[in-house]
C-alpha cells in the first residue's frame, strides 16, 4: 500500500437526478404537482389567455397616442390623448394655468425629498426638519405669498390637491396623534378618558360623517363672525380622523418599550417629562415606523373621499374629465390612468414601509 | 393577566393635590370649549331660521328612495325613511361580509398555494386591490364595468333566468307553493338527524376507537330525507323568473347597478384584507407542526382541521374583526354612486331641512352601536378559538 491509498479521496457527488432540476422540474413542481394543481393551473391558464391578450391589445396596440377624439373612436383601442390633453387640469385642477410652474416646483421639492428619505441619505433632525418645513414650503408656493400672486384656496384642485391634504393631514396628525396615545396611556383619569372618547369616537364612525361634520355642521360650532374656507375646514376634519388612527399606532408602539427603560431613567433622577419625551417617545416611534406608512397610505386613499362635499381632488378631476362632451366615452381611460397613479404612489408607500420594517429599528444593532 | 399587566406599567401620574387640581382646570376648560361650542350652535340655527331637536323625524319626508326593503313612499316621515336607510346599509354589509369572507380565505389560501400561478395571480389581486382607493374601485365597476354590459333587450344569460345587463342583475325569485311549511319542517327534522348522526359518530370513535363517517354521513341523511320530503309534499317550492317586458325586465329579483357595484366593490376590496389576514395566520403556523402531523401519518384533511386552522384562526380572527368593522363604515361611501344607505339618506334629509347637527348625531350612534355589536360578536368567536391557558 503506498501513502496515496491512504489519503481520503472522496468521489464526487452525482448529479441530481434529471427529473429534479431545470425547467421541465420546476413545472411539474411548481405548476402540474397533482391532478389538482394541473386542474387549477389550466383553468387559470386558460382565464389568463382570454383576458391579458385583450387588455394588452386595447391599452397599447389599438391604442392612440397622438390625434383627436374622432381617431380615438375610429382606432377602437385606448385613448391617450384624451389623458394627454386633459393632463394639466388633473393634475391642479383649475388653478391657474399660467402659474402652474408653482405647484410643479413643489412637487419637484417633494420628489427629491421622497428620494433622500428613501435612499437614507438625511437621518434624524434634519429629516424630520425637511418634512415639516415642505408642507409650509409648499402652501406658501400655491397659495401665493411674500409679493407673489395670491392664489383662491377654491381654485385648487386635482392631484396637487389630494398630495396636499395627505401630507399636512399625515405631519400634522403625527404629534397630534402621539399626544393622545400618551394622554391614553399616561394620563390621569380624565385626560384619559377624554382621549379615550375622542380616539374611539373618531374610530367608530366613517370618515364620511366627519367630512360632511366638517362642512356642514362646523359652521354652526363656531361664532357667526368667524368663517374658515371649506378647504380648511375639511384639512382640519381629516386630521382629526388620522389622528386618531395615529393615536393607536403609536399607543402599540409605548406598550412595547419595556419597562426597565422608563424604571432606569427615572432611577437616574430624569424628570417624568423628559423620560417619556426622550426615552420612551422616540423609541416607541422607530417601532411603529411600518404601521405608521401604512396609515398614511390609508390617509392617501381616504383623500379621494372629499369628492362628496365638493372639493375637486384628483379623481374629483378623472371624474369631471370622463364627463367632457369634447371627449365623450373614453371613462374607462380616465379610471384606468386614475388607478395607474393611485396605485403607484400607494405601492411605492408600502414598498418604503417593507424596507422600514427590514430595517427594523434603528439602535437595536450593535 | 391583567393584574400583572397593570403592575408592568410604570406609573408617571401621582394622585396628589396638584393632580386632582389640575384635572379638574382640564375638565373645566373641556367643559367650557363645550359650552362655547353648544351657544354658538343655538345662535347660528337661530340666525338660520333652522328648528333643532328630533321632532322632525315624523314630518313627512316626500324623498324618493330607489330601494327599500321595506314598503315605503314619499308620504312616510323622515324618521322611516331613515330607518329605511339603516336597513340598506346593514344589507349591504351583511352580505358584503358574507361573500367577501367566502373570497378572502380563497385569496389567502391561494397566496401561500404550492402552486406558482395561483399564488401570482392571488398577489397582484391583493396587491391592486389594496393600494387603490375604495371610491375609485367603485366608480370603475359603477361606470365602466357595469356600463358595458349590453342593454336588458340583449341581456346577457348566465343560467336560466339570470340575467346580467347594465339596469342590473335579476335573479329568479323562489316562490312557496302549498305544502311548503310541510316540507320546511321536514326538512329542519332532517338537518336535526343529520347533526344527530354526526354527533353519534363522534361519540362512538371516542367510545369504541372505530371511525364511522360522521360528517359525510350527516349530510347524506339530510340530502336524501329532504329530498324525499320535497318529493313528497309535491316539489312546494316554484321560481318566478324575470321576463323581459316593455323596456326593462318584470319579475324576479332585480339588483339595481348601484346596490350591485357597491356590494361588488365592498366584496373585493374587503376580500383582499381578509385574505391578508387568513395568509399571516397561515404562514404564523409553524412548518414543523405540520411537519410533526404529516410524520405521525395524519391525514392532510385532519392536518388542515385540527393542527392548521385552530392556530391560524388565532392571528386570522381579531384583524379579521377590524376588517368587518371598515367594511361597514366603507358601505357609506354608497353615497358617492346613489344607493340609498343611512349616510346618503341622511345627506338628503340636511339638504331639505338643515338639520345636520340631529342627523349627524343619528349617524354616529348607528355606527358606534353595529360596530359594538360586530366587536362583540367576534369577541365571541375569538374567546372560542384562542388558546386555554391553564
Amino acid at each position: 500500500m503506498t501513502d496515496e491509498a491512504r489519503i481520503f479521496q472522496p468521489t464526487p457527488a452525482r448529479p441530481a437526478p434529471s427529473g429534479k432540476i431545470g425547467a421541465v422540474a420546476w413545472l411539474r413542481e411548481n405548476l402540474f404537482g397533482g391532478w389538482k394543481d394541473t386542474v387549477v393551473t389550466v383553468v387559470l391558464l386558460a382565464l389568463l389567455i382570454l383576458t391579458v391578450p385583450k387588455l394588452i391589445d386595447w391599452l397599447f396596440l389599438r391604442a392612440t397616442y397622438v390625434g383627436n377624439a374622432e381617431l380615438c373612436r375610429q382606432n377602437g383601442g385606448a385613448c391617450w390623448p384624451f389623458i394627454i390633453d386633459k393632463f394639466n387640469v388633473l393634475m391642479i385642477g383649475v388653478y391657474p394655468q399660467e402659474l402652474g410652474w408653482r405647484p410643479a416646483v413643489c412637487a419637484i421639492a417633494l420628489l427629491v425629498l421622497a428620494g433622500l428619505t428613501y435612499t437614507n441619505r438625511i437621518r434624524g433632525i434634519v429629516l424630520i426638519a425637511a418634512w415639516a418645513i415642505l408642507p409650509v414650503f409648499a402652501l406658501i408656493m400655491i397659495g401665493g405669498a411674500f409679493g407673489m400672486q395670491e392664489v383662491d384656496q377654491s381654485l385648487w384642485g386635482g392631484l396637487m390637491l389630494s398630495i396636499m391634504l395627505a401630507l399636512v393631514g399625515v405631519i400634522v396628525s403625527i404629534p397630534v396623534g402621539v399626544l393622545l396615545a400618551l394622554g391614553r396611556y399616561y394620563g390621569s383619569p380624565v385626560v384619559k378618558s377624554l382621549c379615550v372618547a375622542f380616539i374611539e369616537l373618531l374610530r367608530g364612525v366613517p370618515l364620511i360623517t366627519i367630512l360632511f361634520m366638517a362642512s356642514v355642521m362646523m359652521p354652526l360650532f363656531l361664532p357667526p363672525d368667524l368663517v374658515i374656507n371649506n378647504l380648511l375646514r375639511i384639512q382640519i376634519a381629516m386630521i382629526m380622523f388620522s389622528s386618531a388612527y395615529m393615536a393607536e399606532v403609536v399607543r402599540g408602539g409605548l406598550q412595547a418599550i419595556p419597562t426597565g427603560q422608563t424604571e432606569a431613567s427615572l432611577a437616574l433622577g430624569v424628570t417624568r417629562m423628559h423620560t417619556i419625551a426622550f426615552v420612551v417617545v422616540p423609541q416607541a416611534l422607530r417601532h411603529v415606523l411600518p404601521p405608521l406608512v401604512g396609515r398614511c397610505i390609508a390617509l392617501f386613499k381616504d383623500t379621494s373621499l372629499v369628492i362628496i362635499v365638493g372639493l375637486l381632488d384628483f379623481l374629483g378631476m378623472i371624474k369631471n374629465a370622463a364627463l367632457d362632451t369634447t371627449w365623450l366615452g373614453f371613462q374607462a381611460e380616465a379610471y384606468v390612468f386614475a388607478a395607474f397613479v393611485y396605485w403607484a404612489i400607494c405601492y411605492s408607500l408600502s414598498l418604503y414601509g417593507r424596507e422600514l420594517e427590514r430595517r427594523g429599528p434603528a439602535g437595536q444593532k450593535r | 393577566m391583567s393584574q400583572s399587566k397593570s403592575a408592568a406599567k410604570p406609573r408617571l401620574s401621582t394622585q396628589t393635590a396638584w393632580s386632582v387640581l389640575s384635572q379638574g382646570a382640564v375638565l373645566a376648560l373641556v367643559m367650557g370649549i363645550v359650552y362655547v361650542l353648544f351657544s354658538n350652535t343655538q345662535e347660528n340655527l337661530a340666525l338660520r331660521g333652522i328648528e333643532s331637536g328630533f321632532d322632525f323625524l315624523g314630518k313627512e319626508a316626500g324623498l324618493p328612495i330607489g330601494d327599500s326593503l321595506i314598503d315605503y313612499d314619499p308620504t312616510r316621515g323622515y324618521g322611516y325613511a331613515f330607518l329605511v336607510g339603516i336597513l340598506n346599509t346593514l344589507f349591504v354589509s351583511v352580505l358584503a361580509i358574507i361573500f367577501s369572507t367566502i373570497l378572502g380565505v380563497f385569496v389567502g389560501i391561494a397566496r401561500v398555494s404550492q402552486n406558482w400561478l395561483l399564488a401570482k395571480v392571488a398577489a397582484i389581486y391583493v396587491e391592486t386591490l389594496r393600494n387603490l382607493p375604495l371610491l375609485l374601485t367603485l366608480f370603475f365597476i359603477y361606470s365602466v364595468v357595469l356600463a358595458a354590459l349590453p342593454h336588458p333587450r340583449a341581456a346577457l344569460e348566465l343560467v336560466e333566468g339570470v340575467y346580467l345587463s347594465k339596469r342590473g342583475f335579476y335573479l329568479p325569485r323562489p316562490l312557496a307553493e302549498d305544502g311548503f311549511v310541510i316540507f320546511f319542517i321536514a326538512a329542519l327534522v332532517a338537518f336535526a338527524l343529520g347533526l344527530a348522526f354526526w354527533r353519534w359518530a363522534v361519540i362512538h370513535k371516542l367510545r369504541t376507537g372505530t371511525s364511522v363517517p360522521g360528517f359525510w354521513g350527516g349530510i347524506g341523511i339530510f340530502v336524501v330525507l329532504t329530498g324525499l320530503a320535497y318529493v313528497l309534499t309535491g316539489r312546494p317550492v316554484g321560481s318566478e323568473l324575470p321576463v323581459y317586458a316593455g323596456f326593462n325586465f318584470k319579475g324576479g329579483i332585480a339588483m339595481k347597478p348601484e346596490f350591485a357595484s357597491l356590494l361588488i366593490g365592498l366584496v373585493l376590496y374587503t376580500a383582499a384584507y381578509i385574505g391578508e389576514n387568513v395568509r399571516s395566520g397561515i404562514q404564523s403556523v409553524q412548518a414543523g407542526q405540520i411537519e410533526a402531523a404529516n410524520a405521525l401519518g395524519v391525514s392532510s384533511g385532519v392536518v388542515t382541521r385540527m393542527v392548521l386552522l385552530p392556530q391560524a384562526l388565532r392571528v386570522t380572527i381579531p384583524a379579521t374583526t377590524n376588517d368587518y368593522a371598515s367594511l361597514v363604515k366603507n358601505s357609506s361611501l354608497a353615497v358617492a354612486i346613489g344607493y340609498p344607505d343611512m349616510v346618503s339618506i341622511g345627506g338628503t334629509i340636511i339638504g331639505q331641512n338643515g338639520q345636520a347637527v340631529e342627523i349627524i348625531a343619528m349617524w354616529m350612534a348607528v355606527y358606534l352601536t353595529i360596530n359594538l355589536i360586530i366587536s362583540m360578536g367576534m369577541n365571541f368567536v375569538n374567546a372560542r378559538v384562542q388558546l386555554a391557558e391553564r
